[in-house]
């Protein structure tokens, strides 16, 4: 039988997607004698001139982590995309644009504004701002076009299957590339390497019946360290959040932390922040319209926390600019 | 004039860029080190609760989010006014110490030991972690492999994960350790100490006994005479958790010894249109360019410059191995290939210090946190990265909502020398119009890596070499020439 042809690559992620396959130790080693490695930049050293030789289809499976977030980014998606058979979204970037898919509440300006013009540090008097193109006293300097909002891959190319998670948990990992090896995947478009449940169903915090008449910020309380979070008032996107990080989950019992939903949706939900305003709405102790809206406005940030990993694939509209991205 | 592109993952999936000029002579008349990333952490970090920011940041950077989570945790106390309990600070330091050793062991071993333990001229083929585990023996590889993995599982029995951890909150930490973790980690550590004793052994072997190796350390072509930068403690010396900032200038002179919170009296970020990474320079010294010397404000901060400014260590046999490679190498260390051996230095630093918390048995006390009750304000937060100074400040509004974040990364602090660096290399290999092919992509890679750069850790190749392309173009910008790492 030839070998699987594996392709690994990284766009706008942090690099963490490329540590978790590589946590996997024995199983790196085992990858190189099951399957041919055509790109993994951080490992190898293939070249992706070698890729755009290949014919379309050439390659089996590409796992691709981190967001779509310049020109360099989209190429490389969409050059992926036509030389790969099946093209796995790799971790939170990839499937919902992550963390970084939070600056979609801001426009591009606003970015470079606040970089290159107001930050405390900056000495910049004469307003210089990176371009793609620059002319320097001895030639010519580009780098890739910063777009005006991050996307996540599914937004550019079509996905054949999402490998949640910031980072992808390591047994998962081992999970899924067996699968891919023994080609025992389900339909096109599902979620591979996670659970079929939701957080809180693997959560070993006991749950009382949750009713909610305040709303503390972690740092507010000292707070019990078995109890449920939100029966103690603190959020925690366990009702909405697919489970699979961990059994138990390493944010809300092995880190003693509420979840933030890295994960992603849970399953059949299609919108994390939605799916977690109407867990919401079903605990808050009260019937009085006036004492819901103050109990509702004691929640931080509930943009940034409902859509943690996943605003930039939410049904959200993204901050726009003039310019087009 | 003819332009050299090297990309160091490949021209365009590239994180990080350089661009050799040669003028009419046929020698080099300019270098240009490019970093096409840009992610915007600063501006997202507005609107989010302060408290939440130490589990957003650590995505800046997958291999290293340890560091930036404590400088993050220091910035959101700092922001809160809170005070954590004793305890809670080992804690953090401890973890910390552990995050130095997993840092410290990958970077020696898979990125400088094969330049080193197989030489710079072997075929680039087997210069790599699978060549250095053939040349020293299998055992050792897994040595490597088990005391690295000690970093990470030391990291996840503390704080709950060893990857993007979500462990400090404003006034302490989410949770503590029990007797039998610590004693777990006790027995890990002294294994760590052992291990760093192997690795000193290995670089005085390999290295410190083949008089080329250093001859090339010595050599002028990774000589620069810049101002250096880290962190000390009370007694001066070396600390990567907590302590001033010192700054010495390119004689080791100490010309500004100062708190996290003072730090916008003494570091300002120059722009260029041709890199979205911002390059920092000393305020009072000025920005003159990409220039070494007294006059110009380029600082250092990694390994080698973290010795240059601390008058030692502060653990016996890392004091031991400093007191050696100060007699070697004379004070301040300019020689850009040192933090090799400043790195394994640090390597035994962190591992005797990671024991020496281990041991104490306070640390099992489980009132790890403290709510904070003053106004939220603004505050900084400064550790020292494997890869340089870090620094996180936040300002807030009065319910704590960030207003302002700046971040000044490890790596960032270096980005200035990483060109100087890499133009110097250049400049001896290329001599009119005659490029050096192997030995150009050699000596770039070699002064590229001693800073272990991080660019989202986008720079890293774990075998032990950047996949290099270098193109040469005429005049007119037609391709002339492509070389290529076989």
């Amino acid at each position: 039988m030839a070998k699987l042809k594996l392709a690994i690559y990284w766009a706008a992620g942090c690099g963490g997607c490329d540590v978790a396959i590589l946590d996997t130790k024995e199983k790196v080693l085992e990858i190189g004698q099951i399957a041919d490695i055509v790109l993994w930049p951080i490992a190898t050293d293939h070249k992706y001139e070698e890729i755009e030789k290949m014919a379309d289809g050439a390659i089996d499976v590409c796992l691709f982590n981190g967001g779509v977030r310049n020109s360099e980014n989209e190429h490389l998606a969409r050059l992926l995309r036509a030389k790969s058979k099946i093209l796995v979204a790799f971790g939170a970037c990839a499937h919902l644009g992550g963390i970084p898919g939070l600056v979609n509440l801001f426009t591009k300006e606003e970015v470079f504004n606040c970089v290159f013009r107001e930050s405390q540090s900056i000495d910049n008097p004469n307003e210089v701002f990176p371009k793609p193109q620059s002319s320097v006293p001895e030639g010519e300097l580009s780098i890739p076009e910063f777009y005006n909002t991050l996307l996540p891959l599914k937004a550019v190319v079509d996905v054949d299957y999402y490998l949640p998670g910031c980072s992808p948990a390591v047994p998962q990992v081992v999970a899924a590339i067996d699968a891919i090896v023994k080609g025992d995947l389900p339909p096109k478009g599902a979620v591979i390497g996670a659970s079929e449940k939701t957080l809180c169903d693997e959560c070993t915090r006991p749950k009382e019946d949750r009713k909610i008449k305040k709303f503390y910020r972690p740092h507010e309380i000292i707070f019990d360290n078995k109890q449920c979070f939100l029966d103690q008032g603190i959020i925690c996107l366990g009702p909405a959040t697919r489970a699979g990080c961990g059994n138990p989950p390493r944010c809300t019992v092995l880190s003693n932390m509420p979840c933030r939903g890295c994960y992603g949706p849970a399953p059949k939900v299609h919108d994390q922040g939605a799916k977690f305003l109407s867990a919401l709405a079903s605990v808050i102790d009260s019937n009085d319209p006036a004492e819901i809206n103050s109990i509702i406005a004691q929640i931080a940030d509930p943009v940034g926390t409902f859509y943690r990993f996943g605003l930039a694939a939410s049904y959200l509209r993204w901050k726009r600019s003039n310019e087009k991205n | 004039m003819k332009k050299i592109s090297i990309d160091p993952i490949t021209r365009l999936e590239g994180h990080g860029k350089i661009e050799i000029f040669l003028n009419d002579a046929g020698d080099v008349e300019n270098v240009y080190f490019q970093v096409p990333e840009l992610r915007g952490f600063e501006k997202f970090c507005v609107g989010r609760p302060v408290e939440e920011l130490p589990r957003i940041v650590t995505r800046i950077c997958g291999v290293c989010p340890g560091a930036h989570h404590m400088a993050s945790g220091k910035a959101v106390d700092a922001v809160y006014h809170a005070d954590p309990p004793e305890v809670t600070k080992k804690l953090r330091e401890m973890f910390y110490s552990a995050h130095y050793v997993h840092s410290h062991i990958a970077h020696f071993y898979a990125l400088a030991a094969p330049d080193f333990v197989l030489g710079p001229d072997a075929d680039p083929a087997v210069r790599n972690i699978l060549g250095v585990v053939d040349k020293v023996g299998l055992a050792v590889g897994g040595e490597v492999i088990k005391h690295r993995g000690y970093g990470q599982e030391i990291q996840k029995i503390i704080s709950g994960r060893s990857s993007q951890v979500v462990w400090t909150l404003p006034g302490g930490v989410s949770k503590g350790i029990t007797e039998e973790e610590r004693a777990q980690i006790e027995v890990m550590a002294k294994s760590c100490v052992e291990f760093s004793k192997f690795t000193l052994q290995l670089f005085d072997d390999v290295v410190l006994k083949n008089k080329a190796y250093v001859d090339l350390i010595l050599s002028e072509p990774y000589q620069m005479k810049t101002y250096y930068m880290g962190m000390v403690d009370q007694n001066d010396k070396v600390n990567f958790y907590d302590g001033k900032i010192k700054v010495v200038d390119p004689e080791g002179k100490e010309v500004a010894k100062y708190m996290a919170s003072e730090y916008l009296d003494y570091i300002a970020e120059h722009v260029e249109p041709w890199s979205y990474l911002k390059f920092p320079y000393l305020k009072k010294v000025g920005w003159k360019g990409f220039v070494d010397g007294k006059e110009s404000g380029v600082y250092r901060a990694v390994p080698a410059p973290r010795l240059n400014v601390a008058s030692g260590m502060a653990t016996p046999l890392a004091q031991e191995a400093y007191e050696k490679y100060i007699t070697t190498l004379g004070k301040p260390v300019h020689a850009t290939l040192a933090n090799h051996w400043a790195r394994v230095i640090e390597l035994m630093y962190a591992s005797e210090r990671l024991l020496e918390l281990a041991q104490d048995k306070s640390t099992t006390d489980p009132s790890v946190r403290i709510v904070p009750t003053a106004t939220p304000t603004e505050g900084v937060g400064v550790v020292e990265a494997p890869r340089g100074t870090l620094y996180h400040h936040y300002t807030t509004d009065k319910n704590g909502f960030v207003e302002k974040a700046n971040l000044i990364v490890g790596t960032t602090n270096n980005h200035a020398p990483i060109s100087m660096s890499i133009k110097k290399a250049a400049m001896g290999l290329i001599k009119k119009g005659q490029v050096v092919s192997q030995g150009l992509l050699n000596m770039v890679e070699m002064a590229f890596r001693a800073y272990d750069p991080c660019f989202s850790c986008a720079t890293h190749s774990l075998p032990g070499q950047m996949p290099m392309e270098v193109f040469i173009y005429d005049v007119n910008r037609k391709l002339v020439e492509r070389l290529e790492r076989a």
